[in-house]
């Protein structure tokens, strides 16, 4: 076990160097940063005093390791557009994209792991044929089509549904939640249903695809030669066995989900870190947009650790596996 | 019929299965009767794609779609149970009619311990409690002779050899005492030197249990060593059926003397029955007449024309218009 995890965390090191560099070759090869600090009748000796402040005089390699150092050890640095150090920032803008992904992402299990298994185990039925041509819709249709449409739906013709912002939040803390206050639940509904519904489409889809090959096994088979249950046969037997990719997938789509708020961040105009970044771009304030690829980097490798860890507690192979040096 | 002391335990009538396919319907078994007498052991032995799993299958109430039975009835202990209900089959599969697969590496759910899988089975099937199915369980585990089974009983699949999970498979189908297995190929996925461990270890067990098998197999050794009568079949149908001394002995259908002839002697495993010219006909071509007409080294104008059905010859039953009456 402990091995295990160790294994898992070089790994998980390795990738964050590899993000970092990425990030870090923002620096050198997107515009130069000083021209966009100073204003144009700058003297030259001012630019070298920022320059060397921002150790851009520095060999490379050397200007790499100092940004992980400073990333390592808290120092973010600032915003050059707003001056505001990037920690305060993101630290202003995670609980919104994480409330919003979690909150997406919960919605997409929750409404997609039924429906797999409904339509795994009913593939003629009709109800399955709707809900497989629903899917199709919520893998083709664009995010933002779908905001856009929810916006003109539940908002504009309704008026039932905030169309943008957070709603009031609620300060525990250093974290602002908006899932307390009534108007922060109602601005929640449409950006989590706009950001989980190819999550949903694509859990659903897999979890099917899944119930229907694990329901073919000759494990399955033998389950009803048995005489077992249908309840036992379909929710013990089939669909432990069809969690296990599963959970990478929604592991993985958590990752995304975080990473692809951008676009109902804009739509919705919430003020996560998408927005921020956007912003970011639009100023090529390159130290917020490197940073906020650290970060989301981090969360990935985060979220897959824990995948791992889950893996490791539903499948028995694995822990065997790891115990006898054999690995993989 | 030849006379049997015991009313039979499990009788198949004239039974049909149908595969609708967009083409119509293909007929992959047809006509097929036989019994089992209780504790006895019918071998049924037969080419690939016989139609041997799918009689199996077929009293188990397992078919799948678009398999189905479309003619026949089944009765187990007199009681029809082609027709039940699934919720009523269900409670008679494992308790009356338990079943064993030719792969033990897949019949067991890697991810529950074996002693849930046993627990569960038991506890279906049986009024007791956690803890008694939980003796229960370790009880059958020492009776198909897993060494050390207290340790054992709550590992996981994989941890098994093949053997020792085929063990389990047998295990796990005795569990609830049924009165007949249906033993498709339990040995065939086996190493060769633990396939005779395990026939001997059903054997054994079936005898002192006196539950009846229906003994589905590609070795014609372990039909003449295990079985009481054999089953010959041929493209969905009846061959031959009979005592098994007489089918190996004497046979009397042209396909059965195939078979014979390619066991060199008996007790020697004989993998596979290809010593007959050609190969069984596909079951969208099976043609008039007798089946087997055009691999028949005795073939006459009526086999082409006319289906043979099962008639008594020297005590067995034989479907060929050698033995009819006009010839
Ligand atoms: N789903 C299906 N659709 C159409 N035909 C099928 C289907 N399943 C089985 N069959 C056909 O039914 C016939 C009988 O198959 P069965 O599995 O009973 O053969 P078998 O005698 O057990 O052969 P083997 O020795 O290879 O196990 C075969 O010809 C097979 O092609
Ligand atoms: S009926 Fe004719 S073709 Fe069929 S086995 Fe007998 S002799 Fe051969
Ligand atoms: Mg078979």
């Amino acid at each position: 076990m402990i091995a295990f995890v160790l294994q898992r965390l070089a790994q998980a090191v390795v990738v964050m160097l590899a993000v970092a560099l990425v990030a870090f070759s923002l620096f050198r090869y997107v515009g130069d940063p000083v021209i966009n600090m100073v204003g144009q009748d700058t003297p030259e000796e001012e630019r070298i005093r920022i320059r060397e402040q921002l150790a851009l005089d520095q060999p490379v390699v050397v200007q790499y390791f100092r940004f992980v150092q400073q990333i390592v050890s808290g120092n973010f640095g600032t915003s050059l557009r707003t001056g505001i150090p990037i920690g305060q920032l993101m630290a202003e803008r995670l609980p919104a994209t994480l409330e919003l992904a979690i909150v997406a992402g919960i919605f997409a299990l929750a409404v997609g792991l039924p429906m797999g298994v409904y339509t795994g185990l009913y593939p003629r039925s009709r109800l399955s044929n709707a809900f497989l041509t629903l899917s199709l819709l919520g893998v083709s249709l664009p995010t933002f089509l779908i905001g856009i449409m929810l916006i003109l739906f539940f908002s504009v013709m309704l008026g039932l549904l905030p169309s943008f912002g957070r709603g009031d939040v609620v300060h525990l803390g250093p974290w602002s939640t908006g899932l307390l206050s009534a108007s922060g639940l109602q601005s929640l509904i449409m950006p989590a249903i706009t950001l989980g519904m190819f999550q949903l489409a694509l859990i659903m889809r897999l979890v099917r695809a899944e119930m229907l090959e694990v329901l073919r096994t000759d494990y399955i088979k033998f389950a009803r030669a048995r005489g077992l249950t249908n309840r036992a046969v379909n929710f013990g037997h089939a669909l432990k066995n069809t969690l296990i990719p599963v959970i990478t997938i929604v592991g993985l789509q958590l990752g995304a989900l975080i990473a692809f708020s951008i676009i109902t961040e804009s739509v919705f105009q919430w003020p996560g870190m998408g927005l921020l970044f956007l912003q970011a771009v639009q100023f090529a304030d390159i130290p917020v947009m490197a940073i906020y690829l650290v970060l989301i980097g981090f969360l990935f490798v985060l979220i897959n650790l824990i995948v791992d860890l889950l893996y490791y507690v539903v499948d028995p192979r694995l822990r065997v596996d790891v115990r006898a040096g054999r690995g993989g | 019929m030849t006379d049997r002391p015991n009313a039979p335990l499990l009788e198949v009538r004239s039974l049909r299965v149908e595969f609708e396919t967009r083409r119509g319907p293909l007929v992959a078994i047809d006509d097929v009767s036989f019994s089992i007498a209780p504790g006895e052991v019918l071998g049924v032995v037969g080419e690939s794609g016989a139609g041997k799993s799918l009689t199996g299958t077929a009293i188990i109430g397992l078919l799948e779609p678009p398999g189905r039975i479309t003619a026949g009835e089944i009765l187990l202990a007199g009681r029809r149970i082609d027709n039940l209900p699934y919720e009523a089959m269900r409670r008679i599969r494992g308790r009356e009619v338990g079943a064993i697969f030719q792969d033990p590496l897949t019949s067991l759910n890697p991810l529950y311990r074996v002693s849930d899988q046993l627990i569960e089975t038991i506890r279906t099937h049986l009024p007791m409690n956690e803890k008694e199915a939980r003796a229960r369980a370790l009880q059958l585990l020492q009776e198909v002779g897993i060494p050390g089974a207290a340790e054992r009983l709550d590992h996981y699949p994989h941890q098994f050899s093949g053997g020792m999970r085929q063990r389990v498979v047998i295990a796990l189908a005795l569990a609830a005492e049924p009165k007949l297995i249906i033993a498709d190929e339990p040995t065939t996925a086996l190493d060769v030197s633990i396939q005779a461990q395990i026939i001997t270890l059903l054997k054994r067990l079936c005898r002192e249990h006196g539950t009846a098998v229906m003994l589905i197999t590609h070795d014609m050794g372990v039909i003449a060593e295990t079985a009481d009568r054999v089953a010959v079949m041929y493209a969905g149908r009846i061959a031959e059926i009979g005592p098994v001394r007489k089918v190996v002995q004497e046979p009397h259908h042209p396909y059965t003397v195939g078979l014979m002839g390619a066991i060199p002697n008996l007790g020697h495993d004989v993998a596979a029955l290809t010593q007959i010219e050609g190969s069984m006909p596909r079951l969208n071509a099976i043609p008039p007449g007798c089946a087997f007409n055009p691999r028949c080294p005795k073939v006459f104008d009526r086999c082409r024309v006319d289906r043979p059905d099962p008639m008594p010859v020297g005590g067995s039953d034989v479907a060929c218009w050698l033995y009819g009456e006009g010839r």
